[in-house]
């Protein structure tokens, strides 16, 4: 891979050695990691999208009377009229007595257990999108309007989950970066220890008057030769272990577990983990050649 | 003589050398070496012969004194100025400084690709010197496979492949026998008729008398030989006669013409 004429004997040395497999864990780590965060971020945003723009009302079952279905029920009628005259508000629709009870029927088992039972009325609304209603306000107003209603606002409960979502997000962050270091630092360790091996050859070529750069040219080729390998190693096993997990995830029923597909995009940043591995290594031991250089004659 | 120091090629002045918090292993050198000057540099072994040498291929900073190459004081030239001076030079270390993992002649082309020359001018000048050495049927060899004297052969076709204005050499001619001894001498006189500067540092007596120029002796890292007729000799008057042998084949002034 990139073969170059090197007047270094780095092929046997440490580098050669040691490098494409430190790069081949930091990106199989990287991968994993990006991969993991890309997934949050899409479940954080198809959650937010989801859920931000809704609101359920409920209005408590009616007590000691005739139970009416919910289309007939006055404070139903009072509610619906209350949120259809509200601002931002775009549908606000009464959930049927069918729907309400296939809702239970995972705790309550089948409709027809729970026909007679009485049941709060649940209002499901959709907010205009782009606009804020205030959910406390509008409770106020119906609560005013009809004993016990009250207006369950999603957005409560999804700001913690974003929140905690965000925390895992910063959490994949932080280990890319640190994987980022551990990088550099391993390349600088090599790098050091190169030059200290090769201390002669080095200073026989600034003798016949190469520049620092020349010689740096020949080390950070070489480590971006090496970080290449490496990267591939390390995507090689990260993928199988990707598709493994997306496989197993996609076998779980589940509506909270998040999405485990990537974009093409996505996909596409990922491949270039291993790229931007070997980059990281070819400039780091460059400007560790050239600061090491600085201190000869 | 009306001749400006600042045109020498080499000129120390009041040169003091110490390694670490060693004594002083040279001191007081005063010397300025004219363009195409030719200079033996003798005395005994440990004098400061090779110390001497390392000062004027820029491999060490005086503890002291004033050193100036091609009109350059060294002292404040920066520090990525020096390549350049360097590549004036060429040097025959004593021990060679061969790259013993590449071969003859990756070893004889690293001044030129260091340079930036072109590889089909490095192919065709490298072969060529390769050859008038005597190296021919060993142009790819790698250099553990090669002689003491094959290797200080390849280590002279180093220096001399550039064709440099100052060319160092610390006992370039230990490892031979006499017929090549005298053949690599003829190298440099053309290289020096061509107008480069040599300082050759030997022990061989029989070699500094048969050629004839002007002798820099070192003795207790001092310079006890002082000469300054001979070390601001203007060019031409360089390896006048004094035993020489014929002037080289032709084949030799076309590889440093």
């Amino acid at each position: 891979m990139l073969s170059r004429r090197t007047d270094l004997p780095l092929d046997a040395d440490v580098l050669g050695r040691f490098l494409p497999w430190i790069i081949a864990f930091m990106v199989f780590l990287a991968v994993l990691a990006t991969a993991g965060m890309f997934v949050l971020q899409d479940a954080a945003s198809r959650w937010s999208a989801g859920v931000a723009r809704t609101l359920t009302v409920q209005i408590p079952p009616p007590t000691g009377e005739r139970i009416l279905p919910p289309a007939e029920d006055p404070r139903v009628l009072e509610a619906l009229k209350i949120l259809r005259t509200t601002p931002g508000i775009v549908r606000a629709n009464v959930l049927s007595d069918d729907r309400l009870a296939s809702l239970l029927e995972p705790w309550l088992g089948r409709a027809s257990a729970v026909s007679g039972l009485p049941l709060p009325r649940l209002i499901d609304v959709e907010i205009e999108a782009g606009t804020t209603v205030d959910a406390q306000a509008l409770g106020q107003r119906l609560a005013e309007a009809i004993a016990g209603a009250s207006v369950d606002d999603h957005r409560i409960w999804l700001d913690r989950l974003l929140r905690l979502l965000g925390a895992v997000e910063w959490v994949a962050m932080a280990i890319l970066a640190c994987i980022g270091l551990a990088t550099v630092g391993t390349v600088v360790y090599a790098t050091r220890t190169s030059l200290a091996v090769h201390r002669q050859v080095i200073e026989v070529l600034h003798l016949i008057g190469a520049q620092d750069a020349y010689v740096a040219r020949q080390f950070a080729w070489r480590a971006l030769s090496l970080g290449l390998r490496g990267g591939l190693i390390g995507l090689s096993l990260a993928l199988p272990a990707l598709l493994a997990v997306g496989y197993v995830a996609a076998h779980i029923d589940s509506e909270l577990l998040p999405r485990a597909s990537l974009s093409p995009l996505q996909w596409g940043m990922i491949a270039a983990i291993p790229l931007l591995a070997s980059a990281v290594a070819m400039l780091t031991a460059r400007v560790t050649v050239m600061k090491t250089l600085a201190a000869m004659l | 003589m009306g001749f400006d120091v600042n045109d020498c090629v080499v000129r120390f002045e009041n040169v003091g050398l110490r390694y670490g918090l060693g004594p002083e292993v040279l001191q007081d050198i005063s010397i300025a070496l004219t363009p195409a000057s030719y200079h033996f540099l003798v005395g005994p072994s440990g004098a400061g012969k090779s110390s001497l040498l390392r000062l004027m291929y820029l491999a060490l900073r005086p503890t002291r004194g004033l050193i100036s190459l091609f009109g350059r004081d060294i002292a404040v030239t920066p520090r990525d100025e020096l390549p350049a001076l360097r590549r004036r030079i060429g040097v025959v270390f004593q021990e060679f400084r061969l790259l013993s993992h590449l071969s003859a002649f990756d070893n004889v082309a690293l001044p030129l690709r260091v340079a930036g020359t072109r590889e089909s001018d490095v192919q065709r000048h490298v072969e060529e010197l390769l050859a008038w050495v005597g190296l021919k049927d060993h142009i790819h060899a790698r250099l553990p496979t090669l002689s003491g004297g094959q290797q200080q052969r390849v280590a002279i076709a180093r220096a001399v492949i550039t064709k440099p204005q100052l060319l160092l050499a610390d006992e370039p001619t230990g490892n031979v026998d006499d017929r090549m001894a005298l053949r690599l001498m003829h190298l440099f006189e053309e290289l020096n008729k061509l107008g480069t500067t040599i300082v050759i540092a030997t022990h061989n007596e029989t070699l500094v008398k048969r050629l004839g120029h002007p002798c820099l002796r070192v003795d207790g890292g001092r310079l006890v030989s002082d000469r300054p007729e001979g070390f601001l000799k203007s060019r031409g008057s360089a390896g006048d006669g004094h035993g020489a042998e014929p002037t080289p084949s032709p084949r030799t002034l076309g590889i440093l013409s």
